[in-house]
């Protein structure tokens, strides 16, 4: 096994065989590379597309040893590729331009490439990249100095952690701690425990989407700050799950929260300075083809199929219409089906219909494996906007409750949109039963009745309710990447329903009303599709726009209530933001409280960050409430994030 | 060095490639990947980039038809273009790219349409010698590669 020979030979065959998966959309360079590399006397595999060269490397994560990509390809940018590679295989990524500007160098290194290539490839320069995999195995080489096998697969532990793809490999990549200590690629925080590192074999954990809403709903309990690995592990309560995979978790956890804040920071002003002009409403449809591609879980073409028609359409409607996004299987999965879900007391149905997505997502674990989801959740927690997604003002009528496609439940209410309100649910279940305050649900439910012409309501609408609706795994959900979902949540926290429920998604809310989804990096390819689709400016809820879009503020208007939220969903410079634009008072009845608070979600660079804005009276009347209101925008952001991110990871 | 005649000529043609600046040191990697077990590498990659090119120069083409320029979509082009020509060495057609990436980034739109048109000379005129040039190549049979310049 060639994982033997690297062990007992050190460096001395070990070049040779490496494996290589080389990527790259010119099929001139691509011929050259791979004889270059073949030269080499690497084992090279080659692939032009780089959804393919994901879902090879996700199929066995044991297959490659290294990772060359180029920078410019035109289904995902190789800047995405290589941070997703480096977040679920922890695999050294080494990209390749022609173009060898210092901009682009440093992004690449600020995506994680450990190294940076010029075209036309010299062989010289390949006969060297072997180091960077040595290099890596090192490192997990020491750690494992007792441990026995290398090779051995872990998969009986991961098993029993009941993660999704455990990564059973026993190669390079074995430890992600290691590797995240020794690597710092992509993390900028090196701090690891490592007390246990030499106490048990560590598997290579699989963040699946169970797993990481788990995640996300401890650190959400605990707060980011105080938000340990020890505890979080106590919170989750997996099986099989060290503190050591917790910290590595929570490492990339961090660096994407960071990265989406400082993209979030700057939508904000953008935001504050834009206004809540009408109907800004998140681009939840495109999230929720996103979320489709959750649930879709399956069909890779689905996720293609939307991935690409978001990519070129950028046209949210598109996502929005499950039918448009072609995910056909999501009336299968329930998701189109929020519907149903009506009354927020329909929790269970809504559950059920989470469950029933959360299933097919089970199989993309991968869906959540970036911590993107959880980052993007704490984004939008952390960045207080409001993120309140929920309240849509009544004003833009069109509506279609995105959000309610996270609440699917919620959606039910008024829209008949439930496709929306489905993609949104689904969404949301992906993300984890995000136990968004069925409140949420209602809210939106309620709105949406409000807005018959709803009827196109976009997923994404739902997807703020949505993560409202995620009542059942409150906490899981909240947890989740779901900014966008408790923003709706939070927002419809007018809804006197479950309004208890953002309370409970409070605590890790933590006053963040704005849920800036910059964590929504991790949706990557999907945000940045996003961020296309968004008009600079325009408000993303155009529910004109043909998006289907539900607005869940709108919808909460009709209650009576004063949501007026609209979640303006600006894209801008390649932002999606996604702004709920508050109108009026949010009043959330349960707890009185009146929110006004605007996610927006801003998807900058394939981000997505969620940036609730307030506008109008925004009575804190408790923090509670604000960071009732911050979880919702963090739900639906993450529900957001959530859902390009399984996009992306489906795709 | 070449004792056939037919292999002595193709080491005039290829000597001239290179002294006539149509390729450049990057053609000399491609011979060198070429081997026994590669016999005809160079002149794979050669027709495969002609071949996939085509794409690129007849979108850039349309793309030059609709006024105004959409200077980032050819800049994107070009790029893509210049990377591929820079692959196999292609040096008179990748310094004709860079020019007309140099025109877009300026928005100099007639800058761009003449520079497109040199490249497409260019790029035609390359495409004629590379032809006889692997039609002299496989004539001559698979032999090591010619001597290189150094």
């Amino acid at each position: 096994m060639r994982v033997e020979r690297v062990i007992s030979d050190e460096n001395d065959s070990f070049p040779v065989g490496m494996r290589v998966l080389a990527v790259d959309d010119d099929p001139t360079c691509l011929l050259l590379l791979e004889t270059l590399l073949t030269k080499c006397k690497y084992n090279v595999t080659t692939t032009s597309q780089a959804i393919t060269a994901l879902k090879m490397l996700r199929e066995n994560k044991n297959k490659f040893d290294l990772v060359i990509s180029d920078v410019h390809m035109p289904d995902m940018d190789g800047f995405k590729l290589l941070e997703l590679v480096g977040l679920e295989m922890d695999l050294p990524v080494i990209m390749l331009s022609a173009n060898g500007d210092t901009k682009l160098v440093m992004e690449g290194i600020t995506h994680g490439a450990c190294d940076y290539l010029l075209k036309p490839v010299r062989i010289e320069e390949l006969q060297n990249i072997w180091q960077h995999v040595i290099r890596r195995k090192k490192f997990d080489r020491k750690d494992r100095d007792g441990s026995g096998s290398q090779d051995k697969p872990y998969i009986d532990s991961s098993e029993a952690a009941g993660l999704g793809n455990v990564d059973h490999n026993g190669k390079f990549n074995k430890k992600r701690k290691d590797q995240n200590e020794d690597e710092d690629e992509e993390r900028d925080e090196n701090g690891h425990d490592n007390e246990d590192l030499s106490t048990q074999k560590k598997p290579r954990v699989v963040w699946s989407v169970e797993l990481h809403r788990k995640f996300v709903a401890a650190v959400n309990q605990l707060g980011i700050e105080k938000a340990v690995p020890k505890k979080i592990l106590e919170l989750m309560n997996v099986e099989n799950l060290t503190r050591e995979n917790v910290a590595s978790h929570l490492q990339k956890f961090r660096l994407y929260l960071k990265r989406i804040s400082c993209v979030a920071n700057q939508q904000a002003n953008m935001a504050a300075a834009l206004g809540s002009v009408d109907s800004t409403h998140l681009r939840m449809g495109t999230m929720n083809g996103l979320g489709n591609f959750h649930t879709l879980a399956g069909p890779d073409q689905i996720h293609n199929a939307a991935f690409r028609s978001f990519q070129h359409s950028g046209v949210l409607r598109r996502l929005n219409t499950p039918a448009g996004v072609g995910i056909s299987g999501l009336p299968s999965s329930g998701l189109v089906q929020l519907s149903p879900v009506q009354n927020l007391g329909n929790t269970s149905t809504y559950q059920r219909k989470l469950q029933s997505f959360v299933i097919p997502g089970n199989h993309n674990a991968n869906i959540l494996q970036g911590m993107p989801m959880s980052l993007e959740f704490y984004q939008l927690q952390n960045n207080r906007a409001a993120s309140h997604v929920g309240q849509f003002p009544s004003v833009d009528n069109t509506t279609v409750l995105p959000v309610s496609s996270i609440s699917g439940s919620l959606i039910d209410a008024g829209c008949s949109n439930s496709p929306l309100l489905g993609v949104t649910s689904n969404s949301l279940l992906l993300e984890g039963s995000s136990q968004l305050p069925t409140l949420h649900a209602s809210n939106l439910r309620d709105s949406v009745s409000g807005f018959p012409n709803r009827s196109t309501l976009s997923d994404f609408t739902s997807i703020a309710p949505a993560s409202n609706q995620l009542h059942g795994s409150k906490a899981d959900i909240q947890d989740q990447a779901f900014p966008i979902s408790c923003n709706a949540g939070k927002i419809i926290s007018s809804a006197p329903q479950d309004w208890n429920a953002p309370k409970k998604d409070a605590p890790y809310q933590s006053n963040v009303p704005s849920c800036s989804i910059n964590s929504l990096r991790a949706v990557n390819g999907d945000m940045a599709q996003l961020g296309q689709c968004l008009d600079q400016n325009n408000p993303i809820f155009n529910r004109n726009v043909g998006f289907d879009f539900v607005d869940p503020l709108s919808i909460k208007c009709s209650e009576g209530e004063n949501l007026a939220m609209e979640p303006s969903v600006i894209e801008k410079e390649g932002y999606l933001m996604v702004q709920p634009s508050r109108q009026g008072i949010y009043i959330p009845d349960n707890e009185g409280e009146n929110f006004a608070m605007e996610p927006s979600v801003i998807e900058k660079e394939g981000y997505l960050i969620v940036q609730p804005r307030r506008q109008g009276s925004y009575i804190p009347g408790n923090l509670g409430s604000l960071e009732d209101l911050a979880s919702a925008m963090t739900k639906q952001v993450s529900i957001i994030t959530s859902i390009s991110c399984g996009n992306f990871f489906f795709s | 060095m070449e004792r056939n005649p037919i292999r002595r000529q193709l080491a005039i043609m290829r000597q001239s490639l290179f002294d006539q600046g149509h390729v450049d040191e990057q053609f000399v990697q491609l011979e060198e990947l070429q081997d026994d077990a590669n016999p005809n590498f160079v002149e794979e990659v050669v027709t495969l980039y002609y071949r996939d090119s085509a794409r690129i120069i007849l979108n850039i083409e349309q793309a030059l038809e609709r006024k105004p320029f959409d200077f980032r979509k050819l800049d994107a082009y070009m790029h893509q273009f210049k990377g591929s020509s820079s692959s196999i060495g292609a040096k008179k057609v990748k310094a004709e790219s860079t020019l007309f990436r140099e025109c877009c980034k300026s928005g100099n739109g007639e800058g761009c349409m003449r520079s497109f048109q040199q490249l497409k000379k260019e790029y035609a005129t390359l495409r004629k010698k590379f032809g006889a040039y692997f039609q002299l190549a496989r004539q001559a049979g698979p032999v090591e590669t010619a001597s290189r310049p150094k």
